[in-house]
């Protein structure tokens, strides 16, 4: 009995918290836009026999035949994948002096990588564009150091937008590095360079592979929420940055189709599923490794 | 009352406040009033206001078309109020609650009839124009002294956009006005809703596309005032509040607002009660308190936009009154040419043309 409630607990949220907000969105993206409150049909004022006849997969089939919608998605893919390489390359060095940084500063170090996170993530967005516009505090800091003659032009372009992206998810990437790195056991450098390792290559035989799990959970929590990112590039992006979240947006909101929009999330969704039970696989296999 | 009870700082007082408290809550566009108003309203009627923005139409009508949203008042654009009114997202006046309907200006009362027949539903809050502001020290920098700061030679040219896309221009991310623009533009009529015009004005604005740095319906208001753009394409109150940012800044940059001498496209924001709105007393009573004419001019002598209210005129200040791009003159009124909505397959086709014009796919 005990068994039994300590599973339901996790599979009552999922039901509550995933599989029926998904199934309402699946029902809508089976449905076609109406003028009228809510602004699709039919609905289940309809009767339920109604509503199951009136349902169809027309809009999945319209996503194939605009080029639009796929460009999206590679888009969107393309971003989040290089910003999860940026971020890597950033976030790495940062774990990496913060688990060989003495014992006692560790807990300030770590508590400056989480003190962004009381302020609004909105808000963190926004200052980027009073750092990045022409006019922004780096030209002004580049023209005054005499690096550049001409304001750069950051803000508005797919930069900026990798620039926001990194910020924002760098503790992500961040924090399970350092957690493996923190576990690692110093000995085994030393006996690596005993046993006639450089420095170097101690670290890229030693160091990075021991810290492999970390690796792999910090790109999975950058990367799938990068990829429907919607806030980031909506403000600092120029007008050409496409992303899926983006299209969402528009479906949603300038076509008023929130039949099509809700398509649009179901395939979205089906495209996470993948890095998301790849990820869930890699903490199973680290889980028993270590049990 | 509220506030001596707020600082009885009791438990139970606040409980009180919370329970007793009358609410309105109103949906308007951001930077749109004196927020002296607010305060003004909540004073005179013990009714707690709550306030919130925004800065696209199609984000007010999807908060109306999903129901439920707990607004009392909201402000759409005529186009968009007239299709919200046909998806019974809002309901009748009662024209019993609003003896202030007198100071109504029936020039504009007659103009709004076409979105909002006998304008049962709505009333007028501000009206404008769709039109230019520039950098006129800049701009005249790059183009000469004849920059054509009046005209859509300047933001539709090529030749024109492509020397300026350095110093920053930007459009309005709002399809419904820049479509009609570019559709002025090439000479055809601004209104309408072929297949074949929509592609010809989305081949117009895809020649200047690589010289507009972003489309943006409420950031060129500061990024202008600052000196960090040249050029916008944008609403007359808001462009006008941007020249007096500037002026108050003291940073050197002097703006004007044209609307182009081509013609410009009119619009009317209409307060309306939506038909789900949780205090309808209440919105009624902003609505009478709105149309007060003193109250209405303080709204006017604030953002710089027109409104729809006759006996507001009198306490408007001559900057408003007396400036043309506010309160046309009547040939320019001629000139000016309003729109109709586009039905579904026509939206399709246009948000999909709008989509190809901002990001090239």
């Amino acid at each position: 009995m005990r068994r039994f409630a300590m599973i339901a607990v996790p599979y009552t949220w999922l039901v509550a918290l995933f599989l029926i907000p998904f199934l309402i969105v699946f029902k809508i993206s089976l449905s076609d836009a109406a003028l009228a409150i809510p602004p699709y049909a039919p609905t289940m004022k309809d009767g339920f026999t109604a509503l199951i006849q009136g349902l169809d997969f027309e809009n999945f089939v319209f996503l194939t035949t605009d080029d639009l919608y796929y460009k999206a998605y590679l888009s969107s893919l393309k971003i989040a994948l290089i910003s999860t390489v940026l971020t890597l390359l950033v976030g790495y060095p940062i774990a990496y002096s913060m688990a060989r940084a003495p014992e006692e500063w560790r807990a300030t170090l770590m508590m400056l990588v989480i003190l962004p996170f009381w302020t609004s993530f909105l808000i963190r967005v926004y200052a980027w564009i009073g750092i990045l516009s022409n006019e922004g505090l780096l030209n002004q800091l580049l023209m005054w150091l005499g690096v550049i003659s001409e304001p750069l032009t950051i803000l508005n372009t797919n930069i900026a937008v990798y620039i926001g992206i990194v910020y924002t998810y760098l503790p992500f990437m961040i924090l399970p590095i350092y957690a493996a790195l923190d576990r690692m056991d110093d000995s085994l450098i030393e006996a690596a360079e005993d046993l006639g390792c450089s420095r170097m290559s101690a670290f890229w035989l030693v160091t990075v592979p021991l810290s492999k799990n970390g690796i792999i959970a910090g790109c999975f929590l950058v990367f799938i929420p990068a990829l429907g990112e919607f806030v980031i590039p909506s403000l600092l992006g120029g007008s050409g940055t496409l992303m899926i979240g983006k299209v969402l947006f528009e479906e949603f909101f300038n076509n008023r189709d929130w039949p099509v929009a809700s398509a649009v999330a179901v395939i979205l969704l089906l495209i996470l599923i993948v890095p998301i039970v790849l990820f869930q696989r890699n903490q199973q296999k680290q889980a028993e490794a270590e049990g | 009352m509220i506030k001596t009870l707020l600082t009885g700082t009791a438990a139970a007082a606040l409980l009180a406040t919370t329970a007793l408290a009358e609410e309105v809550r109103v949906y308007n566009w951001s930077d749109y009033i004196d927020e002296a108003l607010l305060a003004k309203f909540e004073e005179e009627t013990g009714i707690k206001l709550i306030y919130d923005v925004f800065d696209s139409n199609e984000l007010l009508e999807t908060k109306m078309l999903a129901g439920g949203s707990g607004y009392d008042v909201v402000v759409p654009t005529g186009t968009f109020l007239q299709r919200q009114i046909t998806a019974g997202a809002f309901q009748k006046l009662d024209t019993a609650k609003l003896p202030n309907l007198k100071n109504m200006w029936d020039v504009v009362a007659k103009r709004t009839e076409q979105y909002d027949p006998e304008n049962a539903y709505s009333i007028n809050y501000m009206w404008g124009t769709t039109g230019i502001g520039a950098n006129v020290g800049k701009v005249k920098e790059i183009l000469g002294e004849d920059a054509p700061i009046d005209s859509l030679e300047l933001v539709m040219n090529p030749d024109n956009m492509s020397k300026l896309a350095d110093c920053g221009v930007h459009f309005l991310d709002a399809p419904a006005e820049m479509l009609p623009m570019a559709m002025k533009y090439l000479g055809l009529n601004p209104d309408s809703h072929e297949y074949e015009d929509i592609a010809k004005a989305e081949e117009a604005l895809l020649a200047i596309r690589p010289y507009i740095q972003k489309f943006h319906s409420s950031e060129y208001i500061q990024a202008l005032a600052n000196g960090d753009i040249c050029v916008a394409v944008g609403w007359s109150g808001d462009i006008l509040q941007a020249r007096d940012r500037a002026v108050e800044a003291e940073n050197g940059v002097e703006i004007a607002f044209n609307a182009p001498k081509e013609g410009a496209q009119m619009w009317f924001d209409q307060m309306a009660i939506p038909v789900d709105a949780p205090n309808v007393d209440g919105a009624h009573k902003f609505l009478n308190f709105i149309m007060d004419a003193e109250n209405m001019a303080v709204a006017s002598n604030y953002v710089y936009y027109a409104n729809g209210n006759k006996a507001s005129q009198e306490f408007l200040i001559e900057d408003v009154m007396g400036d043309p791009a506010i309160y046309p003159s009547a040939e320019t009124l001629d000139n000016l040419f309003t729109t109709t909505p586009y039905a579904p397959k026509v939206q399709r086709v246009v948000t999909r043309a709008w989509t190809k014009i901002k990001s090239g796919i």
